[in-house]
């Protein structure tokens, strides 16, 4: 190499390398945190005790299996992510990572992350989260999502497993609890996105994904968003008489379910007028506040095992 | 411009190799961490002969 290759202005190649944190970015961080967090609830709240190590190992192969199939979503969705404003920065369309790049990735960390998960913990784990992987990459991304708008009602499973496989890591199987903890992500999740799209349907327009908004209208996903939720505060109110639930769990779940269906209430009885009048105001305390749920209702399911350890559990 | 001078491209590519080898440093010690949990675990048995073969 001559000095003068140094010396002279980058190439854009060049210019556009990606850093450590770009192919950290492919994993998609935000959304492991949900990963690592249901997991590790759901881990806990298992009656089988985990040695630290053993648990700790677990969490972070489920938080890899999680972000294996971000990166697969990325290398598939690129066209997508390229139009709308929301994943317009993520690494492919930015051209920091290649397409390549990205699918090497996400199928060594898939194939990593099963084998690990198997060896620190037993087969039905692993195999629980090779399935999410599939279901999340091969029936959501590639096939759902661009051809159905219940995409998200069915796409939604993918991010319920991590609880489910947490349970079987300690007990090496399956419960009605843990298809409850399931169940209670898998409800949450069409209200949160549809929120999320009744202020975001010009990025779903553009990119031609079939949301609910864009196939059955806002009027009708504002009833979507109503129907589930309430659906949703049953289920969620039920885990709490389970062996999993308790009364603190109980108050938890009453207090932000109630809060929950009030959102719902006031954005199924608004119409587009009045949304855009305060700029989707509604819909942005609904979506925000259905983070705030879900953290919440697992946080206190983690609580009620610490409780129980300590000789405090009520039920 | 002399050669050693540290061009912002290497300061990437700098962050991304150091970034890998702390992954794997870290993916060591868990191994090593998970061995030493795994057999010191009360369940542990040493293969017999019939197994190992």
């Amino acid at each position: 190499m001559s000095d003068a290759s140094l010396t002279s202005a980058q190439s854009p190649a060049q210019a556009n390398e990606a850093g450590f944190g770009d192919y950290f970015a492919l994993l998609k961080p935000r959304v492991m945190t949900l990963v690592v967090f249901t997991a590790f609830v759901g881990l806990i709240a298992a009656p089988t005790a985990v040695h630290p190590i053993v648990g700790f190992a677990a969490i972070l192969f489920i938080a890899v299996g999680g972000g294996a199939s971000g990166a697969l979503n990325m290398w598939w969705d690129a066209d997508i992510d390229a139009v709308m404003k929301r994943t317009a920065r993520r690494p492919i369309p930015a051209g920091k990572v290649t397409g390549d790049e990205a699918f090497a990735i996400g199928m060594t960390l898939t194939a990593f992350s099963v084998v690990m998960l198997a060896l620190a913990t037993n087969f039905v784990a692993a195999g629980l989260l090779a399935f999410t992987i599939f279901f999340y990459v091969v029936i959501y991304t590639m096939w759902l999502k661009r051809w159905t708008p219940q995409n998200i009602v069915i796409g939604g499973a993918a991010g319920a497993f991590p609880p489910m496989i947490g349970w079987a890591a300690a007990t090496g199987g399956i419960s009605v609890e843990s298809v409850l903890m399931f169940a209670l992500i898998f409800m949450w999740t069409p209200p949160h996105f549809w929120a999320l799209a009744l202020f975001t349907k010009m990025d779903y327009d553009n990119a031609e994904v079939p949301m609910l908004t864009v196939t059955h209208g806002r009027p009708s996903t504002r009833r979507h968003i109503l129907v589930y939720t309430v659906l949703l505060a049953a289920l969620a109110i039920g885990l709490g008489f389970t062996s999993i639930g308790g009364p603190l769990y109980l108050a938890v779940a009453l207090y932000l379910n109630a809060r929950f269906l009030k959102g719902a209430v006031e954005i199924w009885r608004r119409d587009e007028t009045m949304a855009e009048a305060d700029k989707y105001l509604a819909e942005r305390r609904f979506f925000k506040a259905s983070l705030l749920y879900l953290f919440a209702h697992f946080g206190a399911i983690a609580a009620e095992a610490l409780l129980t350890s300590l000789g405090w559990g009520l039920w | 411009m002399a050669l050693s001078r540290q061009h912002e491209m290497h300061k990437r590519r700098f962050s991304r190799n150091l970034g890998l080898g702390l992954v794997l440093v870290a993916f060591v010690a868990l191994v090593f961490g998970l061995t030493i949990a795994k057999v010191s675990d009360d369940n542990f048995a040493m293969p017999t002969e019939e197994e190992a073969s």
